[in-house]
């Protein structure tokens, strides 16, 4: 058994609360939020301890591990208190407020040896997975250009929002929603180097952006576009889509279905000569609890894993996550250099 | 209940296995009357129910049917709570006690008053009796003799260990809709442990039920188990692996198994609609223990 505490229950942290206790290798501990009703709630009616102070719970009930789930202004001091004292540790997305903190997290955890994680989730999603090794594989030949589609409908009218509406706390589509692909085309394409253009509109937020869309090019000198829309309300829910474009082929993938179309069949493998479909149900690891999608218990069972010596720790750490930060502030950089 | 039952997700844009078809559906819908007639072609070959989540258009739709006497008598709603995207997004945006402010009904008096209370008591059975009643207030005049508590609600309780919560969802269903409460769930084997534990026996479970064993979690042969050994009144949902598996097979798979009371499918064209019906009715007939295992 794996003693695991949970940090911040929110949306994102009820939900790896719930697949935790479904977990029956995991013993969850202990669990903290500064809300007193929300730790009164769950106190009241499930069989966890809880607590409005992390430190207390962390010293009560001495995790291994811990799931750090709240604002991200809180990541960086939070993930740093848990590494110092030698726990491991399952940070949300985005990483850190700014690369300079996460660097330092990146370092105390190489150099204390602790398992690391942040929640990128959709790298536990199958389509994109099978996409990410046919390029790998040169299924398509050499990369010409990707496109990134991302929309959904968060913000779909103007209203009093919470630290998701305000820009330096990790705030706004470009750090809450857009990182998830940014970190999907460092990981399947190619590290992002250089931002080449921007545009960041707000449409119905006051003090953040609810549309990204951005020129990117990779180290290896890929480039692409990058649209992203988080107030769109033709989508019921996020929805990514990538079209990459080779010399041998084509993809257009999103998290249900892949669609690969091939110059040549690509030997050894289910894709021939023409277009190929493949769907979720075809491509997603079997889990053993479910709550909202595969890709949110594989991410946890993978952590656990992780801990228990069964997997290599070398999908979403900390450092791919720093790496996405850094595009972020690109992005950033490169739109407040256009205004100064 | 019914054998057959139709279900809403293609109305609304619900596909699991395809993006794509799931923005072209929502557009081949967006006339109420294209639903209704759906729904009506369904019930006229063969389908029983209907069951639907507690969706904005499915409101709007009620106001329609309770104007038609003779649709508002004859047809039964099996409703499933709460349409948990319009929560999930709140969460995004307001927070967890923004979307408690959102969702009260506090607009009425009565309800403020039992919400205001219930929230200074730290009363969350009380709340939750409220948030159900708000989302079922569509339904009113109308018949839904069995109400089904949503996938990611159920299951969010059931990771939680929130034993209580879902006695009282059962409980509470019963006493104030005279209604039997169901549960959908993608994870039935544990569900059906939790519910026995609670004292609930042979409850109306909704669940992945198909022969690639897609969203069975657990796997597949821990499903045939359970259904084989435990009591349970089973429905079957995504029995064409969300629509990708051959529906000639998925449809002989699903009616060979024990306690599968129900079958649940959607379909949105007249073709695939007729198509499923027949390979249900065709499977049932050859199986005569299954169909005196339905009779209920």
């Amino acid at each position: 058994m794996v003693k695991i505490g949970v940090i911040g229950i929110g949306k994102m942290g009820i939900s790896h609360l719930s697949i935790l206790g479904g977990n029956p290798n995991v013993d969850v501990v202990g669990i903290a939020d500064n809300s007193q009703m929300i730790m009164e709630a769950i106190g009241k009616y499930a069989p966890f301890k809880c607590y409005t102070n992390h430190i207390e719970m962390i010293e009560n009930e001495r995790p291994e591990a811990v799931f750090v789930s709240t604002p991200t202004k809180y990541h960086f001091s939070m993930v740093k208190e848990l590494m110092v004292k030698g726990i491991h540790v399952f940070v949300e997305k985005p990483f850190c407020l700014n690369s300079k903190e996460g660097a330092e997290l990146v370092e105390i955890a190489n150099s204390k040896k602790l398992i690391n994680q942040v929640g990128y989730h959709n790298k536990f999603i199958g389509t994109f997975s099978e996409a990410k090794n046919i390029i790998k594989h040169g299924g398509i030949g050499e990369i010409v250009h990707f496109s990134v589609e991302m929309h959904g409908p968060v913000v779909i009218k103007k209203k009093e929002g919470t630290w998701r509406s305000k820009p330096n706390e990790g705030g706004g589509c470009l750090m809450d929603y857009a990182a998830h692909s940014i970190d999907l085309i460092n990981n399947m394409i190619g590290k992002i180097n250089t931002v080449e253009g921007v545009l960041i509109k707000s449409i119905y937020s006051k003090d953040v952006e609810d549309a990204v869309y951005a020129l990117l090019k990779t180290e290896n000198n890929i480039s692409g576009v990058l649209n992203v829309n988080w107030s769109d309300e033709t989508y019921r829910k996020m929805s990514t889509t990538f079209t990459i474009l080779g010399t041998k082929g084509k993809i257009i993938v999103d998290s249900t279905e892949i669609k690969a179309y091939v110059k040549e069949t690509i030997p050894d493998s289910n894709y021939f000569k023409g277009w190929n479909i493949y769907h979720i149900n075809d491509l997603s690891e079997k889990v053993d609890f479910y709550l909202r999608g595969e890709e949110y218990s594989a991410q946890v069972q993978y952590f656990i894993e992780t801990l228990e010596g069964k997997k290599e720790n070398n999908i979403n750490t900390f450092k791919s996550a720093w790496e996405t930060d850094q595009v972020i502030e690109k992005i950033k950089c490169y739109n407040n250099t256009k205004h100064a | 209940m019914h054998r057959i039952i139709f279900g809403d997700n293609q109305f609304f844009g619900v596909n699991h296995v395809s993006d794509e078809k799931s923005r072209t559906q929502s557009i081949k819908f967006k006339e109420d009357k294209t639903i209704l007639n759906t729904i009506d072609f369904a019930l006229g070959n063969g389908a029983g129910a209907f069951m639907c989540t507690t969706h904005d258009r499915i409101s709007k739709l009620n106001e329609v049917i309770r104007q038609d006497i003779k649709m508002a008598n004859s047809l039964e709603f099996y409703p499933c709570l709460p349409y948990a995207h319009k929560y999930a997004n709140a969460l995004t945006e307001l927070g967890v006690t923004g979307t408690i402010k959102e969702y009260l009904p506090g607009n009425i008096l009565g309800s403020f008053m039992k919400g205001g209370i219930a929230y200074m008591k730290n009363d969350y059975i009380a709340m939750m009796e409220l948030l159900i009643d708000a989302e079922l207030k569509m339904f009113r005049n109308l018949h839904t003799p069995v109400i089904f508590l949503q996938n990611v609600i159920t299951d969010l309780l059931l990771g939680l260990k929130m034993k209580n919560i879902l006695k009282s969802y059962h409980d509470y269903i019963i006493k104030k809709y005279n209604a039997e409460p169901g549960y959908i769930t993608m994870n039935m084997p544990a569900l059906l442990n939790m519910l026995e534990e609670i004292g609930i026996s042979n409850p109306i479970i909704c669940s992945s039920i198909n022969i690639d064993g897609f969203r069975m979690s657990g796997g597949k042969a821990l499903y045939e188990n359970t259904l084989k050994t435990k009591n349970v009144r089973g429905v079957a949902m995504q029995v064409l692996s969300g629509g990708v598996a051959n529906p000639e097979k998925s449809i002989e798979y699903v009616c060979s198994l024990p306690k599968i009371e129900s079958i649940l499918f959607g379909a949105s064209s007249k073709e695939n609609i007729i198509n499923t019906i027949s390979l249900i009715k065709k499977y049932d007939s050859k199986d005569s223990l299954n169909i005196e295992s339905v009779a209920v």
